[in-house]
């Protein structure tokens, strides 16, 4: 057995983890004795590839994947952010007010136009003119929003096939 | 369609959610229900369509991926369709691991990752630039995430 990559840089990948990691895209909860099968691996030689994915941090964890509509989140808001003009708030600040909010969803903070990319759901649009107004906009130390609704959305795994 | 689910399928997916890589007991146990309960509860959420699957991402910063942008590209509203083609081309670049598209606007957003600014150039000038029907581009770059929730209010 090699000693401990983590030294070496990030891991590389080979044909076989990108097949891995594709199926566990699609289908995330498939055990280790399916991947098996369908690679034509034993399960032993499957379950160290996913190890060593898990361990490097590359292969995240099993998220449920939740239909919004059916559990009545009908609206889903991309908003961009900026901050006020210096002097007041910090980051640290805003942020932590901003986990607080249970419809929002993800939250990146971006440079150009604005300072953070937010995603919000919501039951519908009534619903999320409240979490606007009564959640966002009373934000410490927000400057502009600018919210657009989801049409569609996808996600994709980024470039397996040839990375 | 609020009324799918009862409070005991709402403990269900809040304690799914939560720990993404919890047992089957621990999930239980964190729902408040009996394992044989949990197991029932979450075929039938996945039968009727409530969970659609499960997805493990990958992370590509942990493979040495260090740029993330997010861009916003205004279309052509002349043409119908052209929308439709600007998506299907977008789909080609496997670089893009988001797509969104809005109400109200013609404009899609695209999320692209990249191994560093070299990378991105040669994408952006090769790939992004080529997309049809594209009127304007405006780019964000992703410097952190700062929370990756992903719990549904349910």
């Amino acid at each position: 057995m090699r000693g401990q990559e983590e030294d070496d840089g990030p891991m590389a990948l080979d044909a076989r983890d990108r097949q891995i990691l594709e199926l566990l895209w699609e289908a995330g909860d498939l055990t280790s004795v399916a991947l098996a099968e369908r690679l034509g691996l034993s399960q032993s030689a499957v379950s160290r590839r996913m190890a060593r994915l898990e361990k490097a941090g590359v292969l995240g964890p099993r998220e449920a994947v939740l239909d919004r509509e059916k559990l009545g989140l009908g609206v889903t808001v991309h908003l961009g952010v900026k901050l006020a003009a210096r002097g007041g708030t910090s980051h640290v600040e805003f942020e932590r007010v901003l986990a607080a909010i249970p419809e929002v969803q993800h939250v990146q903070h971006v440079l150009g136009r604005y300072d953070y990319r937010i995603e919000v759901v919501a039951r519908d649009i009534a619903d999320f003119e409240r979490v606007l107004r009564r959640r966002i906009m009373a934000l410490p130390g927000l400057g502009e929003v600018e919210a657009n609704v989801v049409m569609w959305r996808e996600e994709r795994p980024g470039p397996l096939g040839r990375a | 369609m609020a009324g799918m689910i009862d409070e005991t399928d709402r403990r269900v997916l809040r304690a799914l959610q939560r720990r993404p890589d919890g047992t089957t007991a621990e999930l239980a146990a964190l729902a408040g229900v009996a394992p044989s309960t949990f197991w029932r509860r979450l075929g039938r959420l996945r039968r009727r369509g409530v969970i659609r699957g499960f997805r493990r991402r990958v992370n590509w910063r942990a493979l040495g991926w260090g740029v993330e942008v997010s861009l916003r590209f205004s279309l052509d509203k002349t043409r119908p369709g052209s929308i439709d083609r600007f998506l299907a081309a977008a789909r080609e670049i496997p670089e893009v691991v988001e797509i969104a598209t809005y109400l109200g606007r013609v404009d899609a957003r695209l999320h692209v990752i990249a191994r560093d600014m070299a990378h991105y150039k040669e994408i952006y000038h090769r790939r992004l630039l080529s997309l049809p029907h594209v009127s304007e581009i405006e780019a964000l770059m992703v410097v952190a995430e700062v929370e990756r929730v992903r719990v549904l209010p349910v």
